[in-house]
């Protein structure tokens, strides 16, 4: 059975409420649902015993800027047991956040923090949203597409310079 | 060869004391290496047997800004990082040189971008711009050199009365 099909069986078989969109492409699988899932889905594709998607090795979003959901949330996790890695894909709305992962992968925690940094997107439970990357009262996030590539001018402080 | 040419006769020589304080000065110009990327391997490669920075005075790279006259900026210097810079050449003693060796810091470079600052000469007292995307550790040297003159010119008075800069105290950090 190849990956696809097992994904497929596997989730459909555990949660058939729930409406996947299950996508190949160039060989990499794609799993889209509902975003109110993803901790309980998650948490399934962790602790199966046939997945075992144990490493959680990305979390970033995509920015659409015009569309109705404006962002999506990618999530890449992998298998040590079946050694291929799958992606997760969940649509947020600007004005919404979604629930935080980081109980179900421990790393998800910093992947989030800069996911959040970046794209202003807030995980609900998260046990210490701050910024990642920039300075804490930095008040942009700069992978949207409506933040200007040379930055807000006088947004980031620099250091005086005397004499 | 050095000084024992200028020992003719009696072994005495006149000078000014401007000179000869320029004249050690410039002789051992010890350097602050501030290598933040890419550049910092050029500026590596410029202590090794091949290039020699020895040879002008300068192999003792200082690792505390306490102990050194010349900060060597190698590198992308971002709004987050430029705190620090300014904060290491505030504790370096005066009086006090810079290098920035690099396209990015001394205008950015190619990260024409909102997290890296557009040349440091915006937050420091910049003294030689040193161009290249790394510049080779000869033209380092060549900054070097051209430091030493600059030295060399300097008047000993010129750098009696600097005050001190009040640092703030940043409690936990
Ligand atoms: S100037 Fe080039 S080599 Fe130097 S730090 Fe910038 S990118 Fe790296």
């Amino acid at each position: 059975m190849d990956l696809k099909e097992l994904v497929t069986k596997k989730l459909t078989e555990k949660f058939p409420q729930i409406n996947f969109d299950i996508t190949d492409y160039k060989d990499q699988l794609a799993v889209t649902f509902d975003k109110q899932h993803i901790v309980t889905i998650s948490d399934f594709l962790k602790n199966d015993e046939d997945l075992q998607f144990k490493l959680c090795e990305d979390v970033t979003a995509v920015d659409w800027a015009r569309r109705k959901k404006r962002f999506t949330v990618v999530y890449h996790i992998f298998s040590l047991k079946l050694n291929s890695r799958i992606r997760i894909k969940v649509d947020v709305e600007e004005t919404e956040n979604i629930e935080s992962v980081s109980s179900v992968w421990k790393t998800a925690n910093w992947h989030e923090r800069e996911t959040y940094d970046m794209y202003g997107i807030t995980f609900k439970n998260h046990p210490d949203l701050r910024r990642m990357y920039m300075p804490e009262e930095f008040e942009y996030h700069p992978l949207r597409k409506d933040f200007p590539l040379m930055g807000i001018p006088g947004s980031l402080p620099l250091p005086k310079k005397e004499n | 060869m050095g000084l024992e040419a200028k020992l003719t006769k009696d072994g005495f020589f006149t000078s000014t004391v401007d000179a000869l304080v320029a004249w050690a000065r410039k002789s051992a110009v010890w350097p602050m290496p501030m290598g933040i990327s890419c550049c910092a391997i050029e500026m590596m490669a410029s202590g090794d047997p091949k290039y020699d920075i020895a040879r002008f005075g300068s192999e003792v790279m200082r690792f505390t800004p306490r102990q050194s006259d010349c900060m060597i900026v190698a590198g992308t210097v971002t709004y987050k990082m430029s705190h620090v810079v300014r904060k290491i050449y505030d504790q370096m003693p005066d009086p006090k040189w810079v290098i920035a060796m690099g396209a990015c810091t001394s205008s950015g470079g190619m990260y024409r971008s909102y997290s890296v600052v557009q040349g440091i000469d915006q937050f420091l007292p910049v003294d030689i711009y040193l161009a290249g995307c790394p510049p080779r550790p000869d033209n380092l040297l060549n900054a070097l050199m051209q430091i030493q003159e600059k030295i060399g010119r300097s008047k000993a008075r010129d750098y009696q009365d600097i005050p001190l800069p009040e640092l703030p105290v940043i409690q936990n950090n």
